[in-house]
C-alpha cells in the first residue's frame, strides 16, 4: 500500500459500496430505482446505510423520469438506478427525454460480469451503445480502480455546460471487487472545457442593437430555467421595458403577470407573441434554440428581416435552423449580468418613442384575445379547469404534465410568475412523463403543492406509478383532464385528416375513481362545470391525500391558436377561423 | 472517394452546396469514441466520405480524418457537434487552409504474360512499390491523395484489378498550422 500522504486515509471496500460513498459525497439526497440481478450489490450496500435515500418505482421509466423531475424542480442532479437488460431498456425513454430537455441527470446501470460481456449473457444488453445517441456522455466501468472517479466526472459533465444525462454502465463484478475509496475534490478534463463567459465585444455589439431597437423581443427558453436566471433576465426585461415571450420549457423565467410578458410563442403561443416575433426587428434569444415547434418554418421566418442576438452555453444551438448576426457564447447568468453592466454603464436609453409605437402594436394584437373559449359551455372546459387550479393553487404550485392538449392548455392558462415550477416533456414529448415526474418534483419540494395535469391518455403510460405514491405517502394532486380521446392527435386528424380518428379514441376506460382507489388514494370524479372549483378545493385542501380529479371535459376542443407543422408563426389558426 | 457511405437521414437540400471538406480531430483514445463520431454522423445526417483513425505520438490521444461534404452551414454544424463530443479534443477543418493528404492503397494485380511487365512499369510511373510478388500477382502499394490513386487505377486494364484496398485520406496542416493540445 502507498504511503497516506494525506489527512483521509483511502479506504479499502467493494464497488458496490464505493458507489453508495460517491453519491453521499455528490450530496444525493434521491436515488429512484428498481432492483434486478446485475445491482444486487449496490442495492445491498444502499440498504447497510441511511445517508442516501432510495424510492422504488414501479417501472424503470417512472424512475429515469422521476429523477428527471427532481432535477427539474431542485437545481440538482437527479439520479435513477436501474439493472441490464430490460431494466436500462426500460429506462431509456426518460432518459431521451432527459437529454432532449437538457436535464442534469446521472443514471447508473447494471451490467453483467465483464467476462460475460458479448457473450449474450442473461439479461445483456450494450447499454452505452443503446444509450449513446440520448446521453450527454456514458461510461463502462471495468476497473473498480476507475469507479470512483467515473463517478465524480458523470456528475461534473452532467450539471456544467449544456446540461444532460450521463450514464454509467457498471458490470456486476465491478461492483463486488475491491478498491481503495477516494472521491475526488476537483476535475480537470482537458477534452471537455464548457465556456461560461461570453465574448466582451460581443456583448458590446449586442447591447447597441438592443438599444437600437425600433421593435425589439425578448426570446428565451429553457436554458434560462436551467441556468436558473430568471431573476437576472426580468431585470434585464424591464431596464429595457421590452416585450418577453418564452418558450414551452422557457416558462417561469419571466413572471407570466407581467405586463411584459406576452405569453408563450410557438406552434400553440399566444398571437401577440408570436406576431411581435415575426414582425421584430432586434431578437434578444436567450437559452432557446429557434426549434420546429416554436418558429415554424425558417424560411417563412426569414422573410421579415430582423438581426438576431443569440445568447446559448452550447455553440452548436447558435444558427443551427436560424442564422444569427450576434452570437454569444456562454453561461445565461453571466452574460446577462455583463449586458446588465454594459447597459446601465452605457448611460444610453432605450428609443422610448420607438417603442411606444411598438407596444401600440402589440396591444392591437393582444386585442385579438388568442386564448377565449366559450366559458358559458355547460360541458367543462378544459380551459377552465386550468384557470380554477390557477386560482385555488394560488398560482403557487408546481405543475407537471404529461403530453398532448391538457399540456398545451396548462401551459397557456397557468401563469408561471417562477422558475422550476412547471415541469413538462417538451423536447421529446413523452407520454407518461406527468405522474413519474410529480413524484420526484413532490420529494424534492415536500413542502409545497404539487399538481400533475394529464389526460385519460397519457396517463395509462405510466398509471402504476399511483403505487410509489402510496408507498411513500407523496399526496399529489392529479388534474385529468378526460375526454374520451387522445386529444392532440384527434384535433390533427380534424385539421389535417379529414376528421378521420384513427385509433385516436380511448375505448374502454378504466373508471379512474375506482383505479385511484384501488391504488389506496381518493378519486373524485367531476362531470359539471359548477363543480370544477369546489372539487379542486376538497382535492387542494386534502394535503395528506394523493387525489385523482377525473375532469370529463368537452370531447371536441382544441387547442388555439395553432401554427401548422411547416407554416410560419404568423400563419396562425384562430379559434374563431374554425 | 469511391465508397460514400451517405447516412439514411442524409437530406437532399443538405448537400445542394455542397463542398469536400478535410476535417481533422484529436480524441481521447478511449474505447468507444470512434463510435460516438460514427454516430453522430449517421443520426444527424451527414456524409463520411472516408474516416480513418489511430493513436498519436501521445498513446492517450487518437487523430481522426474525416472527408466529408456538405453547405458551410453543415460543416459549421459539423464541427460544432464534434466539439460537443465530451471526448473531443481538437477540431480543424483543414480544408480552409493549405494542407496535404495522403491515402494508402494496396492493389492486388494479375501479373501473368505480357501484363507482368507492364504492371511493373506501371508501379514505377505511379512511384507504386511492389510489396508481394507470385507467379500469377503483385501486390502494389501507391500513396498519394485521393486523385492519383483514381488515376492509377483507371490506368489499368479492370480484368487485371483482383483487389484493392484503401485507407482513405490522413491529412495535416502545412508550415506552421499545427493541431496539438
Amino acid at each position: 500500500m502507498p504511503p497516506a500522504a494525506t489527512a483521509t486515509r483511502a479506504k479499502t471496500m467493494t464497488g458496490a459500496e464505493i458507489v453508495i460513498k460517491c453519491l453521499e459525497a455528490e450530496g444525493v439526497e434521491y436515488v429512484f430505482g428498481y432492483p434486478g440481478g446485475a445491482v444486487l450489490y449496490i442495492y445491498d450496500a444502499l440498504f447497510q446505510q441511511d445517508k442516501v435515500k432510495h424510492v422504488l418505482v414501479r417501472h424503470e421509466q417512472g424512475a429515469a423520469h422521476a429523477a428527471d423531475g427532481y432535477a427539474r424542480a431542485s437545481e440538482k442532479v437527479g439520479v435513477c438506478l436501474v439493472t441490464s437488460g430490460p431494466g436500462v431498456t426500460n429506462a431509456v425513454t426518460g432518459i431521451a427525454t432527459a437529454y432532449m430537455d437538457s436535464i442534469p441527470m446521472v443514471i447508473i446501470s447494471g451490467q453483467v460480469p465483464t467476462h460475460a460481456i458479448g457473450l449474450d449473457a442473461f439479461q445483456e444488453v450494450d447499454t452505452v451503445g443503446i444509450t449513446r445517441p440520448c446521453v450527454k456522455h456514458n461510461f463502462l466501468v471495468k476497473d473498480v480502480r476507475e469507479l470512483a472517479m467515473t463517478m465524480k466526472k458523470a456528475f461534473h459533465i452532467a450539471r456544467t455546460g449544456r446540461p444532460g444525462p450521463v450514464l454509467v454502465d457498471i458490470p456486476k463484478d465491478v461492483t463486488t471487487a475491491i478498491a481503495e475509496f477516494e472521491y475526488p475534490d476537483a476535475i480537470v478534463m482537458r477534452s471537455y472545457n464548457p465556456v461560461v463567459k461570453g465574448h466582451p465585444g460581443q456583448i458590446k455589439k449586442a447591447a447597441q442593437l438592443l438599444l437600437e431597437a425600433k421593435r425589439p423581443m425578448v426570446y428565451t427558453g429553457g436554458g434560462v430555467i436551467l441556468s436558473d436566471a430568471a431573476d437576472k433576465l426580468t431585470k434585464l426585461v424591464r431596464v429595457l421595458g421590452h416585450p418577453c415571450t418564452n418558450t414551452l420549457m422557457g416558462l417561469g423565467g419571466y413572471p407570466a403577470t407581467d405586463p411584459q410578458f406576452l405569453g408563450m410563442l410557438g406552434m400553440h403561443g399566444t398571437y401577440e407573441a408570436n406576431m411581435a416575433m415575426q414582425h421584430c426587428d432586434v431578437l434578444l434569444a436567450v437559452g432557446a434554440r429557434f426549434d420546429d415547434r416554436v418558429i415554424g418554418n425558417p424560411a417563412h421566418f426569414g422573410t421579415v428581416p430582423r438581426r438576431i442576438i443569440h445568447v446559448d452555453v452550447d455553440p452548436s444551438s447558435i444558427s443551427k435552423r436560424v442564422k444569427v448576426d450576434v452570437p454569444i457564447v456562454g453561461n445565461v447568468p453571466e452574460v446577462l449580468d455583463a449586458l446588465l453592466r454594459e447597459l446601465e454603464g452605457g448611460g444610453k436609453r432605450p428609443d422610448d418613442k420607438a417603442l411606444k409605437a411598438w407596444w401600440a402594436q402589440i396591444e392591437l394584437w393582444k386585442a385579438k384575445d388568442c386564448l377565449r373559449y366559450d366559458r358559458a359551455s355547460s360541458i367543462i372546459k378544459p380551459q377552465h379547469v386550468i384557470e380554477k387550479l390557477y386560482e385555488v393553487t394560488g398560482g403557487d404550485a408546481i405543475v407537471t404534465s404529461d403530453v398532448g392538449q391538457h399540456q398545451m392548455w396548462a401551459a397557456q392558462f397557468y401563469k408561471f410568475d417562477k422558475p422550476r415550477r412547471w415541469i413538462n416533456s417538451g423536447g421529446l414529448g413523452t407520454m407518461g412523463f406527468g405522474l413519474p415526474a410529480a413524484i420526484g418534483a413532490f420529494l424534492a419540494n415536500p413542502d409545497k403543492t404539487v399538481a400533475c395535469v394529464t389526460g385519460e391518455a397519457s396517463i395509462q403510460m405510466c398509471i402504476q406509478e399511483l403505487s410509489t405514491c402510496k408507498q411513500y405517502h407523496l399526496p399529489i394532486k392529479i388534474v385529468c383532464l378526460n375526454n374520451r380521446y387522445m386529444g392532440m392527435v384527434r384535433q390533427w386528424q380534424q385539421f389535417f385528416h379529414g376528421n378521420r380518428y384513427a385509433e385516436s379514441y380511448m375505448d374502454a376506460l378504466p373508471d379512474f375513481v375506482r383505479l385511484a382507489e384501488s391504488y389506496g388514494h381518493i378519486g373524485i370524479r367531476v362531470e359539471n362545470p359548477s363543480d370544477v372549483e369546489p372539487a379542486l378545493r376538497e382535492a387542494f385542501g386534502r394535503k395528506d391525500d394523493l387525489v385523482y380529479l377525473d375532469f370529463l371535459t368537452d370531447q371536441t376542443e382544441n387547442v388555439f391558436p395553432m401554427v401548422p407543422g411547416g407554416k410560419g408563426m404568423s400563419e396562425m389558426i384562430l379559434a374563431e377561423e374554425l | 472517394m469511391n465508397a460514400p457511405a451517405s447516412s439514411p437521414y442524409a437530406l437532399p437540400s443538405a448537400e445542394s452546396k455542397a463542398m469536400r471538406h478535410i476535417i481533422s480531430i484529436l480524441l481521447e483514445n478511449e474505447s468507444g469514441a470512434l463510435s460516438r463520431v460514427a454516430g453522430l454522423f449517421s443520426a444527424r445526417g451527414y456524409n463520411i466520405e472516408s474516416l480513418t483513425v489511430a493513436p498519436t505520438e501521445d498513446p492517450s490521444m487518437s487523430r481522426m480524418t474525416i472527408v466529408t461534404t456538405g453547405s458551410d452551414d453543415v460543416i459549421e454544424q459539423i464541427t460544432k457537434q464534434l466539439n460537443k463530443l465530451i471526448e473531443t479534443v481538437k477540431v480543424v477543418d483543414l480544408s480552409e487552409a493549405p494542407h496535404i493528404e495522403r491515402e494508402l492503397m494496396l492493389i492486388k494485380v494479375r501479373a501473368t504474360g505480357r501484363d507482368r511487365e507492364e504492371m511493373k512499369r506501371m508501379a514505377d510511373i505511379f512511384r507504386g512499390r511492389i510489396l508481394d510478388v507470385t507467379d500469377s500477382t503483385y501486390v502494389i502499394e501507391l500513396t498519394g491523395d485521393g486523385a492519383k490513386l483514381d488515376a492509377f487505377i483507371g490506368a489499368l486494364d479492370r480484368a487485371v484489378i483482383l483487389e484493392t484496398v484503401r485507407t482513405g485520406a490522413s491529412g495535416i496542416g502545412r508550415g506552421e498550422r499545427i493541431l496539438r493540445v
